[in-house]
């Protein structure tokens, strides 16, 4: 074993992870070993230093409404999606109505409503070429269950 | 408090004797909220942002709590959800910083330091303590986190193992790492 594995070796008989084997092995390491043995001493220090700290925690009281603060985000949740949903579906009847109203209305002039059209008709030709798009890919990635 | 023994928790006992859903999960996030907030504020160093992550991470777990494939390892797949989200919570901070350091002086170097890292959020603080909370604000994400989880949590190194998704080998080197880096921030 080199110097540089039981430096890795050192971190688990600092924090006391190695069996008796290990340990044993390790120490006689130690014993002809002056540069593992200073680093220990400093990892030793480190170590009580970073021991020495601890967290401040809340109160009871935030405690007491954590539980509250999570149920509120489910409720959240429900109402985005039924909100998200109705908005999306108020939107697209209001907009036939408005491209209805705007069709058959004679004081509009012809050059408007097959501007309206092109417009709509190039939206639903770009909507239908990136979602086969992205159905496309999605179906053929094989990565798609690797979690990040 | 220690997390002795968290890995084996009796999440799935829980959910099956619960009524509904939402009572058995109110069981388990009140069981795991002190370890699910003090991990998230080691890991940005902010109480307000610890507090708004580890609820949000609690909600995520609950809309996809389906996905989780053995229902006894609730802790280990929760603390991904909380970790994944305090990286990105941190990424996003940092690229804020950094956008708007570049506003004002082009060229700027890009910051080391985890910004926001409150030092009121260690208990009795003194000069020592303060230097090490600003170390480890310092350290890589990865780096903090082994620190976090072994001298600030209290984990042995086989429920780091299991939280983090790797073996003991790649915990230990990954310490080694962490603390060799901690050291020499502190030596300067």
């Amino acid at each position: 074993m080199t110097c540089q594995d039981h430096k890795e070796l050192m971190m688990a008989y600092l924090d006391n992870e190695l069996d008796e084997q290990q340990k044993r092995t390790f120490e006689e390491h130690l014993a002809g070993c002056p540069e593992c043995t200073r680093d220990l001493a400093e990892f030793r220090k480190l170590k009580k230093m970073t021991d020495c700290v601890a967290f401040v925690e809340p109160e009871d009281r935030v405690w007491d409404q954590y539980w509250g603060n999570v149920y509120n985000r489910f409720e959240r949740g429900v109402g985005w999606i039924l909100f998200s949903v109705a908005a999306i579906a108020l939107l697209i009847y209001g907009g036939f109505q408005a491209i209805e109203n705007i069709i058959q209305d004679p004081t509009i002039g012809m050059l408007m409503k097959t501007g309206l059209l092109a417009l709509l008709g190039g939206l639903a030709i770009l909507f239908v070429s990136v979602l086969r798009e992205r159905l496309y890919f999605w179906s053929r990635d094989r990565y798609r269950d690797v979690r990040r | 408090m220690k997390l002795n023994g968290i890995c084996q928790d009796n999440t799935a006992a829980l959910w099956d004797s619960q009524a509904g859903p939402k009572e058995a999960f109110e069981l388990i996030v009140k069981r795991h909220m002190k370890d699910a907030y003090l991990i998230a504020l080691g890991l940005v160093g902010n109480r307000e942002d610890a507090l708004e992550l580890s609820q949000e991470a609690f909600y995520r777990a609950y809309k996809h709590y389906d996905t989780l494939q053995s229902k006894g390892k609730f802790f280990p797949w929760f603390y991904q959800i909380l970790r994944n989200l305090c990286f990105s919570h941190l990424r996003k901070k940092r690229v804020r910083r950094a956008s708007s350091l570049d506003d004002t002086q082009f060229g700027g170097p890009e910051p080391q330091e985890a910004d926001c890292f409150e030092p009121d959020a260690i208990a009795e603080r003194n000069e020592a303590k303060d230097r090490i909370w600003k170390a480890m604000s310092r350290l890589d994400d990865k780096h903090r986190e082994v620190i976090l989880l072994r001298h600030f949590r209290n984990m042995s190194y086989d429920e780091m193992a299991k939280v983090l998704f790797c073996n003991r080998g790649t915990v230990t080197s990954r310490l080694f790492y962490a603390r060799q880096q901690l050291k020499e921030i502190l030596d300067k």
